[in-house]
């Protein structure tokens, strides 16, 4: 808890920065750095999701891409079926959500350890697979959108910056909302859960209903970062759910720092703008970005929110 | 009525058998100590009893009600609570907040998400007065992880205290301690006599003759005596099994 202060302080610059950033995609005569962006915010949106469950309960989710497939099919299916509200899509993606994160968790959470890594996976793989086999939406290749989510009607998210800011509000109100999650009853609960579930039995909780819920909440809002990469990206396919996509989040997670919520969203910014970059300057750049991460985790354990906090 | 009946409890650990049959009666507002040489089954009674480990047959009858099968949680929420012979905290969390959430656990709902529980301060308060009550209110803002072995110990009796249990079951509270934290601990547990009662686990013995208002002698899982500790001492059943095995130096009990 002591990291608080600077947290605020930390947050509200990140998220400045992120305020004016299509400003300075104008001044910079940019216009694809707001594209990057979007997608930035979309898998923060993911690693802030993944780093509730994660850093708070200690539930190493290996499977959570599977959340950013059901956001992303349930833009493509509601649009083929002629619904394009973007309200509607996300109360869709977090019911689909809700639904898949309440029957596999039910069933993870009976494990510990590396056994509910691999089992999450496991059900993450499912839907994958289910998605390949789905030929009505393009199977393995995926589907192209016709267009973007509407608000209210209006064709308004066709402006990249309009998309920009709605996925902006988007990640600033689940950040507010994780937060105090994090610090409510609730949050003590699993805290204490991940700290010691023995004692937490003993002064009579069970820690199995909070342990779910937090997963489902993890779950849906993970898939709120499922509507926003399809509306960025305007085609839908399996790859989303992919397993290598679930290891990057929880890549993002560790690098930003567990366990803070902002070190999740400035772990998925850095390790995008990297990607980014070192993709410019050599095609082997996982190999640097592997090196750069090796580098950070040995040299702080709670990752970049850890070297940020050494040096205030 | 007594306040915990216990009758025919068994438990064993493939032919092992770690509890064979144990009777038990612990009258209310008691103190009631559990002596045995090692490995007579103490801790694994105390497992059994609060639900932590399942029992094979039995039943365990408290306030009038059949605990067996009951985890862990829900007996803590019918009365019992428990410390652990290996100290369990949450090392995390403050002291203070280790307390609050063991009041948390029998105060309203915990699927409350939006606002801070830091800043409830009905569970602040009776935290810190359970801290108070043990000693260590001073630790309150400390982080538990950090406190002595003494103060760790300390804090976990005023967690269990926190959970306002009817039943309070002691396994070996005084392990590990220095004589002016066991002091202080056994002064509390005697301040306790007549609020709770007082299932407990002991290898000090002065500490042990000194709370117990009944003395119960465990050996290969099964009771070999119950009854006052001047009794007690005296057995000659218990001197053959406990002190013949345990020390050569017969002062341990004698004391």
């Amino acid at each position: 808890m002591r990291i608080i202060p600077t947290r605020a302080w930390a947050a509200t610059a990140l998220f400045t920065a992120f305020a004016i950033l299509p400003f300075l995609a104008d001044a910079l005569d940019d216009s694809y750095l707001v594209v990057i962006a979007t997608r930035i915010i979309a898998y923060a949106i993911a690693a802030l999701a993944l780093d509730l469950i994660l850093g708070y309960g200690g539930l190493v989710s290996f499977g959570h891409a599977a959340y950013l497939g059901i956001g992303a099919y349930s833009v493509a299916i509601l649009s083929r079926a002629g619904i394009t509200d973007l309200g509607l899509h996300l109360a869709a993606a977090i019911a689909g959500a809700a639904i898949f994160a309440t029957i596999t968790g039910a069933i993870s959470l009976r494990t510990k350890g590396i056994y509910f890594i691999m089992i999450t996976l496991a059900f993450a793989q499912m839907g994958y697979f289910f998605f390949v086999s789905l030929s009505a939406y393009g199977g393995d290749d995926g589907v192209t959108l016709a267009q973007r989510s509407t608000l209210f009607g209006q064709p308004v998210l066709e402006s990249d910056r309009a998309l920009y800011y709605t996925a902006f509000a988007l990640l600033l109100g689940l950040y507010l909302l994780a937060v105090a999650i994090t610090r409510s009853r609730f949050g003590r609960v699993l805290t204490g859960t991940r700290e010691n579930p023995v004692r937490m039995r003993a002064i009579g909780f069970s820690p199995f209903r909070y342990q779910l819920t937090a997963f489902v909440i993890s779950g849906c809002m993970a898939a709120v970062a499922g509507v926003m990469l399809a509306n960025q990206t305007n085609y839908v396919s399996p790859a989303f759910m992919d397993w290598h996509r679930s290891g990057e989040l929880v890549v993002m997670v560790v690098f930003g720092g567990v366990g803070n919520l902002l070190g999740a969203v400035a772990g998925a910014t850095v390790a995008l703008l990297l990607e980014e970059w070192l993709s410019i300057l050599t095609e082997h750049w996982p190999l640097l970005f592997g090196v750069i991460l090796v580098m950070v985790v040995l040299y702080s354990r709670d990752g970049l929110s850890g070297l940020f906090r050494r040096r205030t | 009525m007594s306040l915990l009946e216990v009758r025919n409890l068994r438990k064993a650990y493939g032919a092992l058998k770690v509890t064979d049959d144990l009777d038990l009666t612990v009258e209310e507002g008691e103190i009631h100590a559990i002596i045995g040489p090692n490995g007579a089954g103490k801790s694994t009674l105390i497992a059994q009893l609060s639900g932590e480990s399942l029992s094979d047959g039995g039943s365990v009858r408290f306030a009038d009600a059949e605990m067996m099968g009951m985890a862990m949680h829900r007996r803590v929420r019918a009365g019992i609570s428990r410390s652990f012979q290996i100290t369990s905290i949450l090392p995390g969390f403050t002291a203070l907040e280790n307390v609050a959430t063991a009041v948390q656990a029998r105060t309203g709902s915990s699927f409350r998400f939006f606002s801070p529980v830091d800043q409830e301060n009905r569970l602040n308060d009776q935290a810190l007065e359970a801290l108070d009550r043990v000693g260590i209110a001073d630790r309150a803002f400390f982080r538990a992880g950090s406190l002595s072995h003494g103060e760790k110990r300390q804090l976990e009796l005023a967690i269990a205290l926190a959970t306002r249990p009817r039943l309070l079951l002691l396994d070996e509270p005084l392990a590990g301690t220095s004589g002016q934290e066991a002091e202080r601990l056994v002064e509390v547990m005697h301040s306790l006599r007549g609020q709770v009662t007082l299932v407990l686990i002991e290898h000090d013995m002065a500490a042990v003759f000194s709370l117990a208002d009944r003395v119960s002698v465990l050996v290969y899982g099964q009771i070999i005596a119950t009854g006052p500790p001047d009794i007690i001492r005296a057995d000659p059943k218990v001197r053959q099994a406990y002190l013949g095995e345990e020390s050569a130096g017969a002062g341990d009990v004698a004391d």
